[in-house]
Formats: C-alpha cells, structure tokens, sequence
C-alpha cells in the first residue's frame, strides 16, 4: 500500500517533469530555478528526512566499481564502511538527476553532443585531449575537496547553509574563493573573454 | 559525512529517484550544467549560479525553520572543522573551476550532451573519490583542526534560530538586488 503510493507519486512527477521540460522556456530565470530547489529541499526533509546531497553518491559508486578489482580492500577500509557501499536514496536521486536532465534537455531541444565547451574554445581552441585531461584533473579535486569538506555545492552549499549550519557556510565560502582564484588564474582578470 | 549512511528500502529508492527529477529539471532549466554559466560566475561576470543558491537557500531555510517550529521535521547539522571545510572547500573549488562542474551538475550535464563533464569529470571523481578513501584513515587528525562541532549559526550566537535566519535572508536578497542594479 505505501510502496503503491510512492509509485503514484513518482509518475505524477515524472509527468510534472516531462510537462514542464515541453511546455516551459529553455531556460527558467535563476530565481525561479532557485526557488523550485528550496521548495525541493523541504521535501527532502519532509517526506524522507532527508538532505539533497551528491557526493557520498561518487564514493559507493568508486567502493563499487574497486570491488571488482580487489575487493578485499574495500570491505576493510574504514571511509568505504563508514559511508556504506549500497544502492541507496542518494545514488537513486542522481539516477534521476541525469534523466530529469536528459528530459528537460530534449524537450528544450538543448540537446547537443560536444566534447569541449564554448568558452574553453574561444580561449584554448578545440583540441579535446587538453580539455579532457584539465576535466579529468579538476573531477580528482572536485571529489577530495567535496569529501574532505565533507560534501558538495548541494550538500553543504545548499543544504548547509540554508540549515545555517557553520560546516556549510565555512565549505560554502570556500567553495567560491578557491572557485575564483583558480578560474581567474585559468582566464586572466584581463579582457581576453566576454 | 556520515549523516547519509542509513538503511535502504524500495519507498526510499523511489522517492529519491522522484525528488532527482525534479533536481536534474531544475538544474538544466536553470543552466547551471553548462561550464561556460559556471564558469561566468567564477570569473564574476554573471553571478547566474550565485542567485540559483542563494536564492534556494532563502526559500529553503525560511521553509525548513517554519516546518522544524511546527515539529514536522528535524535539522541535519554536519560537523563543522577549519581543517575540513576550509581546507576541502578550497580544494574543492580548485577542481569547480578546472572541471566547471560540480558532482551534481556534472550528471546533469551529460545528460545534455556535454561529453567532458563524463570522460572529464565523472571518471575524475570516481577516482578522487577512491583516492580519499585511500588517504582518509592518515588525513583523519587533519580534519578535527579547529574542530567546532555540529553546530549552527545561532547555537554561537546563543540566540534564537529566527535572529540568524530573518537577517541572512535579508542580506542575501540585498545581494542578488544588487547584482542586478550592476548587471552581473
């Protein structure tokens, strides 16, 4: 009975979600954008006492992956027991973080295939290998700064602060000052770029 | 960090597949699974990404304090350190402004054909993310440095959650009326 009522809930928004990728602008102003992930945070709390969080999500999924290969090392080591390897609530919103996505992109006919970025471009030209390898970099520190600040732009950026709790309003600063320092480095303060 | 390690459940899954949905729509619609917006915000050109947060964490937390007053739901306040989260935080926007995109954006983004934010970012997170776990058990004392504990703003402050809550919103609506007079 409860189960059939999670599933009722989860078509009504995958209609709300496909309805409103069609018939919605390509882009919602950022206000409005914003405030639909507010009200999605009271949900969260309401319904599954729960935070939005994303980067636990890349830690199963690596203890996952390093079991294959060894997978006594991974059922020993402490950070894979404390965060638990399973399929869980978080993994299940990011499964559905791609497809709500993937259908508010075809929907807004945004879809489009590419390996390098519009603004990379225009500065570093279109070789894909520089662009892969700098993304590749960036992902190893986005992951260890996440963890190591014990979470991400959702988990402590916004679900911290909006808690007002201290852990997310330290990582969520610091989030944005190392952010502005390196891409300033990156691009230059000068006018290089529109 | 721990906070998330809970049981799981076939509703549970459900649910979080449903709130992701709506997560992902919100996140494309709102463009902040393009580098170049992120990428905008960090160089300080348009604060795009900015008013996304900002403003979900107005309409979160005057929400969330008003749910928690009337008992219906209750804070998850993570464990606050300078070691962790300034350290990591600034670790973290190292590899945002290298990558362009967060954890959760990033899946958002191959979802809209940006293929860099996949054989980039993903795969570089699952790697960082094994890395951790390899560093953790020898990085743990690093973490507890300037350790405060799971605190708020308010149980600092000793007052009451309202007192922070009323004029952090306030300041941060200052904020975003501010970058649009100077159309950032």
């Amino acid at each position: 009975m409860y189960t059939k009522a999670r599933v009722a809930f989860l078509v009504l928004v995958l209609v709300a979600v496909v309805l409103l990728s069609f018939l919605t602008p390509a882009r919602w102003s950022p206000y409005t954008a914003g405030a639909v992930i507010g009200m999605l945070c009271w949900l969260t709390f309401l319904i599954s006492d729960k935070e939005l969080g994303v980067s636990a999500t890349y830690v199963r999924i690596s203890g996952f992956i390093a079991r294959l290969l060894h997978k006594q090392a991974v059922d020993d080591n402490e950070y894979y027991q404390d965060t638990g390897v399973k399929l869980d609530w978080q993994m299940m919103l990011l499964l559905g973080v791609f497809l709500g996505a993937l259908v508010s992109a075809v929907g807004s006919e945004s879809f489009h295939m590419h390996w390098v970025p519009g603004l990379w471009q225009d500065v570093f030209g279109d070789a894909v290998v520089p662009r892969l390898l700098i993304a590749f970099v960036g992902g190893v520190f986005v992951a260890l700064g996440a963890r190591w600040a014990g979470g991400c732009t959702s988990g402590q950026g916004i679900t911290g602060t909006l808690q007002m709790s201290v852990a997310g309003w330290l990582a969520a600063i610091c989030f944005f000052i190392g952010g502005i320092i390196t891409a300033t480095i990156i691009y230059g303060s000068g006018g290089t770029l529109q | 960090m721990r906070s998330d390690a809970s049981g799981t459940n076939r509703d549970e899954l459900l649910t979080g597949l449903s709130f992701g949905l709506i997560f992902g729509l919100a996140l494309h619609k709102a463009g902040v699974t393009d580098y170049d917006i992120i990428l905008r915000t960090l160089l300080l050109r348009d604060m795009l990404v900015l008013k996304v947060m900002m403003t979900a964490v107005i309409v979160g937390a005057i929400g969330i304090y008003a749910l928690r007053a009337m008992g219906l739901v209750r804070l998850h306040i993570r464990e606050a350190a300078v070691g962790s989260n300034v350290i990591g935080g600034l670790i973290f926007g190292l590899g945002f402004a290298l990558l362009g995109y967060c954890p959760g954006t990033a899946v958002g983004a191959v979802a809209a054909g940006h293929l860099d934010a996949f054989v980039g970012g993903i795969i570089g997170m699952l790697v960082g993310s094994l890395l951790f776990a390899q560093v953790y058990p020898h990085l743990k004392w690093l973490f507890r440095i300037g350790y405060i504990g799971d605190k708020t703003l308010w149980q600092i402050l000793s007052v009451n959650p309202w007192a922070v809550v009323l004029p952090v919103c306030g300041v941060l609506v200052v904020l975003m009326w501010y970058l649009e007079t100077i159309g950032r």
